[in-house]
């Protein structure tokens, strides 16, 4: 653990970065954009906007359990909400590829993994181990920092606002768009996740030397 | 067996008439009517044909609003998902009453006899029983987590059915990405398990969800690239659309038809029996070490959910299984042609399209059943593997031959292309070498039972 003046330092930095670039999205990206720009017409609730407000709503509390929760599985339970409702959202946006993917990928192998590594730590219940807080005044500062730009991307963006269209098969469309245009980031993306595996491998290999010396 | 212990055994020839008839009824009926219930309701899930059939019954649709509707169209569609859930239930209890028969025949011993004939309502009994007994929840446990894990197990399995075909018109909703979906949603299951192990507060119990947590995500990788062979085949991840691109007669099969996918059969086969947690990779439980794994703590409903799903998840990987290698519902003589003419133009399907939707169910199920009561046999052969041979098997073995099985895949699939005969010719060989391989079976199991002196007998039931 760190100073506690460095700690004040490293949030106060933070924050001056995020209102930066809150000033320059607003005057520079989104402002411009908006300009002349049709302003969306609210019309009469329908059951699916009833439904994306349920799934958005199941979404963000499940955020807030993860970061609200002082036992991380909890945190672990209110994450699986919000990748549940994700998900969910991406059904609604017609993408049922992406959403499966998301399922498998988020629910199937992330969070089994977090679950599996808190039962694997040891004095895991324990809140100074495992849910940190860096107190009141760093987060309200994070907050303040933040806020403005996510309010002002939320309500000044020209949301285009597009019926959804019918469930089509997607999956020939990705694998064409990942195997054609997208090679090299999708290439790129592989050798993030084979680092990894020489890190995990290089780290298991490490115990077991500790062990026999 | 011998004569003394056939006196034990309830034989069908003891048991009173009524009771065998109430069995038979029971026992094939309650399917085959939760099936017929969703096939004839099924067309009710489209709102169009929904608000028909209501104005047909007399009611007066036009007066309700929007809102009216989509109300009576949700309430039908919970309806339909009660059924289907229904049918995996009874599938599940049927199971066990069938696993507890052939164990006690393999094993030589008498099994159920008591409840209808063969014992065939003890299923029925034993949830019963189960229902009455006191909801305990430890006193150090957590209290929320410990209880929410049932209902985790539960959705994952009832999700499945969403995506799991029955028959040629007969699936609750034949996604795109069908199997993809399929393999997601089941991790629920592995999210309930790894919680019910932590949230009971014993040691017993979180070693036994650590040990099925390990396993699920090793042998999910094998499972999933075994799938995907099918798939490639395929060029669909559809559920139906896999089933609709293989024929009907076995050297049609996605299994026989590349002599690769074979082998996929075999690596998917023991992955889902690793991931189902069954013997013998039913290490998450294993008596003899853990008490019961990670249900150990678990009384009452929440063990009876626990236990439905375990052997409800026979079904749906025998179902899986069939669908993917086995040329699911498909009937000899009758292709998509046969089906699209018996359907008619008209609104409602003539009276022959329900024939063959009912045929085309029974192939299904039968099939099913036919790989279900494999994994039950496997269960009662093979002993429970140790921890290190389970990792060793998976990361060892099973994942590199399953990417040489996807590799050659694509291989064959290019030489498909050019020469499309070749897909016959393997179909042909191998379904041939299938055969010679189950007679020669036969001939040693026959060969065997005669050497001790027993001989082939049916009747002891």
């Amino acid at each position: 653990m760190e100073s506690k003046g460095g700690k004040l330092v490293a949030w106060a930095l933070a924050a001056v970065a995020v209102v930066a670039f809150v000033v320059y999205m607003a005057t520079q990206v989104v402002g411009p954009a908006a300009r002349g720009m049709p302003r969306p017409v609210a019309g009469a609730l329908t059951l699916p906007d009833v439904l994306f407000y349920v799934i958005a709503g199941f979404t963000v509390v499940g955020a807030a359990g993860v970061t609200l929760s002082r036992n991380i599985l909890y945190s672990a339970f209110g994450l699986l909400t919000a990748l549940l409702g994700a998900g969910a959202l991406y059904v609604m946006l017609s993408a049922d590829f992406v959403a499966v993917a998301q399922l498998l990928v988020y629910i199937g192998g992330v969070l089994v993994l977090i679950l599996f590594a808190v039962m694997l730590t040891s004095r895991i219940s324990d809140i100074k181990v495992s849910n940190t807080s860096f107190g009141l005044f760093g987060g309200v500062l994070l907050f303040v920092a933040a806020a403005p730009v996510l309010l002002s991307v939320a309500l000044l963006t020209p949301w285009r606002v597009v019926p959804p269209a019918a469930l089509a098969p997607t999956a020939e469309v990705i694998g064409d768009a990942l195997l054609s245009r997208w090679l090299l980031p999708f290439e790129v993306a592989s050798l993030v996740l084979l680092s990894t595996l020489i890190g995990a491998v290089l780290i298991a290999r490490k115990e077991i030397k500790a062990e026999e010396a | 067996m011998n004569s003394k212990t056939q006196d034990l055994c309830a034989g069908s020839g003891k048991t009173a008439r009524g009771v065998v008839l109430a069995t038979l009824a029971v026992g094939f009926g309650l399917p085959l009517v939760l099936l017929a219930a969703v096939l004839l309701l099924s067309p009710l899930s489209k709102p169009a044909m929904l608000m028909a059939a209501l104005g047909a019954a007399g009611v007066n649709v036009s007066g309700w609003s929007v809102t009216g509707q989509y109300v009576a169209w949700i309430v039908a569609i919970a309806v339909l998902a009660l059924i289907l859930l229904s049918f995996g239930a009874v599938i599940s209890g049927m199971t066990v009453w069938w696993e507890m028969r052939v164990s006690s025949r393999m094993q030589s011993r008498v099994g159920y006899n008591r409840v209808g004939a063969a014992g065939f309502f003890q299923w029925i009994a034993d949830a019963v029983k189960l229902l009455l007994k006191e909801d305990l929840v430890p006193a150090d446990a957590d209290a929320l987590l410990f209880r929410a894990a049932p209902y985790f197990v539960l959705t994952g399995f009832g999700l499945v059915f969403v995506a799991l075909p029955f028959g040629e018109s007969l699936i609750a909703a034949d996604m795109n990405v069908g199997i993809f979906y399929i393999t997601a949603v089941t991790a629920l299951i592995v999210v309930g398990i790894l919680i019910a192990g932590w949230s009971s507060n014993s040691k017993w119990a979180l070693f036994g969800g650590m040990r099925s947590a390990a396993q699920v995500i090793s042998y999910e990788i094998p499972s999933g690239l075994a799938a995907m062979v099918p798939v490639m085949m395929s060029g669909t991840l559809s559920m139906q659309g896999i089933i609709r691109s293989q024929g009907a007669w076995p050297w049609e099969w996605h299994a026989f038809t590349n002599p690769f996918a074979l082998a996929a059969f075999a690596i998917f086969f023991v992955a889902q029996l690793a991931e189902g947690n069954r013997t013998p990779f039913d290490l998450p439980e294993a008596e003899s070490e853990l008490v019961a794994g990670y249900l150990s703590e678990y009384s009452s409903f929440r063990f009876a959910l626990f236990f439905l799903v375990e052997f409800g998840n026979l079904w749906v990987m025998s179902a899986i299984a069939v669908t993917l290698f086995f040329g699911g519902w498909q009937v000899p003589f009758v292709g998509p042609e046969a089906f699209a003419a018996a359907r008619g133009v008209g609104d409602l399907p003539g009276a022959a399209w329900w024939g063959l939707q009912i045929l085309s169910m029974l192939v299904f199920v039968a099939k099913t059943l036919v790989v279900l009561n494999v994994v039950v046999w496997v269960r009662w052969t093979l002993p429970r593997i140790r921890v290190d041979q389970m990792m060793t098997l998976c990361w060892k073995y099973l994942v590199p031959i399953a990417f040489v099985v996807f590799v050659a895949t694509l291989l064959w699939q290019m030489l498909i292309a050019r020469l499309p005969v070749s897909a016959t010719v393997s179909g042909a060989v191998m379904f041939a070498a299938a055969v010679v391989t189950a007679l020669l079976f036969f001939r040693q199991t026959r060969q065997n039972i005669s050497a001790v002196g027993d001989r082939v007998d049916f009747t002891n039931w």
